[in-house]
């Protein structure tokens, strides 16, 4: 058992503009960084890292408002609607990909 | 949590989460449905006629890439018969367009439709670039959005199309609704609901056949569709994001994912309560465009319908338009006296030159350009004498006397411009 996940985390629609146009991102979590006691962790704990280490755009509330995903960014696991894998709650797995999209931008 | 099954087909894993019904269904049929549902509106509304040529708005963004995808699927799939094509608008915003452009340029290959771009300064004389070293960021999303609508109209009018399609989504309607409801503006709140709006006082219809499509619909479509689309933010909007109805929108969307739709169905029922004579969907239609548009611009300036005012522009409209609009030739000269009134776009004879006098003060169109207004003076028109007022005078000498000219005056500069170039 490794102790890190290794997932694919991918933001479009216009959201990579939040981190430097760059839309793919590889990460390693840590599980002991998680606070989960060794377990994976979750895409709840995958949003605050990504708006507390990976994010260097300071409008955070463009990603994140009021501690939830911002309304009108949908969120994909695995290309499936996460509220049909537990939305916060889905512990992530090794190469799980996270799609993060604006519905938001220009149409 | 355990894969969910598709409601629909019983056999794929649910992918999507409907939000008009909560359904849970597989990626294909996403795909299949959303196209469906949206054929179902072009036939109920009787959007098209076989052989119609219509223009597609296309901004290389999700909605109208979506709009443009999603027609060609059907024009072949039902046999429609349509003749598309993708229409640009370049505002002449540097750098911004170029990816946009880029983007619907790849589309026109990938859709194997003709693209047509037509430049802000072609129509107005100005580029955004231009219009904002003049009044500065703030607030020129007014100038964008009001310009933009006239300039698919008038772009269309120049390849001689007379439907225009845009890929205004629910999301975009039901804001518009809240907008209006609030400002207690009924005859647009009308508008703004139908589907359809066209005008006896213009030769252009427009609709907007993803008119009960959820935006997040249409994002999701791309995306499994794997459509090439692009996603800017108006970089001179940098404050369309906050505080708008729109955020209200999303918010009311997370709460109750169908309060869009409903929403969209309330205005289109308060609309039907509203007197045909006050707020009917033949008015102004490219005026009276919902202001949700994607330069997020968010206006705020209601004007009121004047009923006498439309009924003659009914009646005499119909006689005066015509959907040819043109660039000025360069043998119009500068140094403009008199009365520009005269003039007008569509005024075949004139040929880019002035008369003396005022020779038709024609209601229901702006007295400048021609294009349908409930004012004398169009939006645009308006916009463009702020400006033109203050543009140095190096560039363009106009008298005290002659400031209403100046709006067509500098189309004629640009049309030297461009003849020229
Ligand atoms: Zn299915
Ligand atoms: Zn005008």
């Amino acid at each position: 058992m490794s102790d890190t996940v290794t997932i694919t985390v991918e933001f479009s629609g216009g959201l990579e503009m939040l981190f430097d146009h760059v839309t793919k991102h590889e990460l390693t979590l840590s599980k002991h960084a998680a606070d989960t006691d060794g377990k994976a962790p979750t895409v709840g704990y995958l949003v605050k890292y990504i708006c507390d280490q990976l994010m260097k755009d300071s409008r955070k509330e463009l990603f994140v408002l009021d501690g939830a995903v911002r309304p009108g960014i949908l969120v994909l696991i695995n290309d499936s609607d996460w509220e049909l894998e537990g939305e916060h709650e889905y512990e992530l797995q090794n190469r799980d990909n996270i799609l993060f999209v604006s519905t938001l931008h220009g149409g | 949590m355990p894969p969910t099954t598709c409601e629909v087909c019983k056999d794929a894993r649910a992918a999507v989460i409907r939000p008009k019904n909560s359904q849970k269904i597989c990626k294909r049929c996403f795909l299949e449905v959303f196209e469906s549902e949206i054929h179902e509106t072009i036939v109920s509304n009787n959007l098209f006629y076989r052989g119609e040529r219509v223009a597609i708005g296309a901004s290389g963004g999700k909605d109208s890439t979506v709009l443009a995808s999603v027609l060609k699927t059907l024009n072949e799939r039902h046999d429609y018969g349509l003749n598309l094509v993708l229409l640009s608008i370049d505002e002449g915003i540097k750098g911004y367009r170029d990816d946009s452009l880029e983007t619907v340029k790849r589309n026109a290959l990938q859709y194997e439709m003709p693209l047509e771009i037509v430049g802000y300064d072609q129509l107005y004389g100005w580029t955004m670039d231009q219009v904002v070293a003049q009044v500065g960021k703030k607030g020129n999303c007014t100038y964008c959005g009001v310009f933009r609508r006239q300039a698919l109209d008038r772009g269309a009018a120049k390849l001689g199309i007379k439907h225009v399609v845009t890929g205004h989504n629910a999301d975009d309607v039901a804001e518009t609704v809240m907008m209006n409801l609030l400002r207690g503006d009924l005859p647009r709140l009308a508008r703004a609901t139908s589907i359809v709006t066209s005008s006896a006082a213009s030769a252009i219809k427009r609709s907007k056949p993803l008119k009960y499509a959820y935006e997040k619909e249409i994002v999701l479509y791309a995306h499994h569709k794997k459509l090439d689309y692009f996603s800017t933010e108006c970089i001179y909007s940098p404050e369309a994001f906050r505080g708008s109805a729109r955020t209200l929108i999303k918010d009311l969307e997370r709460i109750r994912p169908s309060s869009i739709l409903d929403i969209v169905k309330s205005g289109e029922d308060m609309a039907a309560l509203v007197p045909p004579e006050v707020g009917g969907s033949v008015s102004c239609a490219g005026e009276a465009e919902e202001e949700a548009n994607s330069c997020g611009s968010r206006n705020t300036n209601g004007d009121s319908m004047d009923l006498v005012e439309k009924q003659l522009a009914l009646n005499e409209a119909a006689a005066e338009r015509e959907t040819e609009i043109k660039v000025p030739t360069a043998t119009a000269k500068p140094q403009v006296t008199g009365h520009p009134a005269a003039v007008s776009i569509h005024d075949k004879k004139s040929n880019g030159r002035r008369k003396g006098k005022i020779v038709k003060q024609v209601m229901g169109q702006c007295e400048r350009c021609g294009y349908m207004s409930s004012q004398k003076v169009c939006k645009a028109c308006s916009l463009l004498e702020g400006l033109n007022k203050s543009r140095p005078h190096t560039s363009i000498e106009v008298g005290v006397e002659d400031e209403e000219a100046s709006t067509t005056l500098m189309r004629e500069v640009a049309g030297i411009a461009i003849s020229a170039g």
